[in-house]
């Protein structure tokens, strides 16, 4: 039963470590104002997948590791992943049986509201960013979301499967 | 079959969801509050970052490696050139460092004469730059040293050509760095030429500083060389730091418009040098707080 878990929860822990080196990968100015939120992007796809083991407080752990690395304020990211979890898991009946066009237009707000949060959140703390730019992210993670989808979706079958 | 227990399990715990929910934003926000008061956190900082640290390893590794690659395929052609070129380099630097001796014996027989505090030397150190993009939004990196390696919060960070930036968390074994052009960056200096002194602000643009207290009868010229004045203590004085590029004085503003280009390139660093400044305050006292 244990081992079950442990083999279930490793390709999870995995595409997070994955995402989280996407994040941190070093990439020319241009292309980085226009790195989709991997992180958020996986927190979105686990919590409707799996809403029991992966929901808000998983979110809010890999959030800490998120503010940790990108060095932002500790809990930044941590609140607005959290957020966004609770949401796709109060939806995720619905959003699970959406075909892949209408769940890209559902994951666009949740991807809008999550970065409504960072910078609302760089507001108050009084860290000013670029405007347009910064919203760069959540056009292109929406755009990669139906790859996501598939590549995972493969992912999540197996770890289905092995339990 | 696990989707379907996941479905039917949670509908029922909905409302315990909200309550943790609300309990994390709880103390989300909490740690943002003390986060941004103080450095109260940094134990528990460090302690994540040193686990994060293999990622931040393997993410820095194709890079390293592609680096190695290209040198390890240098034709033998071009690696005599550059054995060439340093050779000849090293000849003028040596000769220039002999006359840098007997300068420095002389100065510091003047400042004897003078009774003047002798200069300290400064301790230098080389680490490295960890190719890793800390934040878009700030102008940082992440070098390879920490405090095991005696790095402290606020030390300068220099190049071979200028001042490049100070740490601003020393972490346990990598540390995170603010450079000149950063926005919350600010930096005593004085103009070389004759001793005028001011302070230079980040403009957001890394190849792009700003000096917004400069009166408009100022003595400051385009192509004036700006160095560290030593004021404020972060930095230890006499470090190149920019070189004046337009001055515009507008007769109805107090101060002129004068911006600067970086002495050291910041985009493109790869090692940079720790300054040890002997027991010099190592208080961030040159970054502004607004």
């Amino acid at each position: 039963m244990n081992r079950d878990r442990a083999s279930r929860r490793l390709p999870v822990v995995m595409s997070f470590v994955f995402a989280l080196t996407l994040t941190l990968m070093p990439v020319p100015d241009v292309i980085a104002a226009f790195r989709p939120d991997w992180v958020a992007m996986l927190v979105i796809y686990w919590a409707m997948q799996l809403p029991r083991t992966w929901s808000v407080g998983s979110a809010w752990i890999i959030g800490i590791v998120l503010d940790v690395s990108l060095g932002t304020l500790l809990g930044q990211h941590a609140l607005a992943l959290c957020a966004i979890a609770f949401i796709t898991v109060r939806f995720h009946l619905q959003m699970r049986v959406f075909p892949i066009p209408q769940m890209t237009a559902t994951v666009f707000p949740i991807l809008a509201i999550y970065h409504f949060l960072l910078f609302w959140i760089n507001g108050v703390a009084g860290i000013d960013a670029p405007s347009v730019a910064y919203w760069g992210p959540v056009i292109s993670g929406t755009l990669m979301w139906p790859i996501v989808m598939i590549f995972l979706s493969g992912l999540s079958y197996r770890t289905r499967s092995g339990a | 079959m696990v989707a379907s227990r996941d479905s039917s399990t949670t509908s029922g715990r909905t409302p315990a969801l909200g309550l943790r929910f609300l309990g994390l934003l709880f103390v989300s926000i909490l740690l943002m509050y003390v986060d941004n008061r103080d450095n109260h956190l940094d134990t528990v900082r460090n302690g994540i970052g040193a686990a994060v640290y293999p990622l931040r390893v393997a993410v820095d590794a194709p890079v390293r490696f592609w680096n190695w690659l290209g040198e390890s395929t240098t034709s033998r052609n071009e690696l005599e050139k550059e054995l060439a070129r340093l050779n000849a380099e090293r000849l003028v630097t040596s000769a220039r460092l002999q006359k840098f001796n007997a300068l420095e014996t002389e100065n510091a027989r003047l400042r004897a004469l003078l009774d003047a505090r002798p200069q300290a030397r400064d301790r230098a150190r080389v680490a490295e730059i960890l190719s890793v993009d800390a934040n878009p939004y700030s102008h940082s990196l992440v070098i390879d040293a920490g405090t095991q390696d005696g790095v402290t919060d606020g030390q300068a960070l220099i190049d071979a050509d200028g001042v490049v930036g100070q740490v601003i968390k020393a972490g346990l074994m990598t540390s995170q760095a603010m450079l000149i052009s950063d926005t919350d960056h600010a930096l005593p200096v004085e103009v070389n030429r004759n001793g005028l002194s001011t302070i230079v602000v980040g403009s957001g643009t890394i190849d792009r500083l700003e000096l917004p207290f400069v009166v408009n009868n100022a003595d400051i010229r385009v192509g004036d060389l700006l160095v560290t004045s030593g004021l404020g203590g972060a930095f230890p004085a006499g470090y190149p730091v920019a070189i004046v590029d337009s001055v515009t004085r507008v007769p109805h503003e107090p101060y002129a418009e004068v911006t600067a280009t970086p002495a050291a390139s910041l985009g493109q660093v790869r090692e940079v040098m720790l300054i040890f400044s002997g027991g010099t305050a190592t208080d961030a006292e040159a970054t502004v707080d607004e």
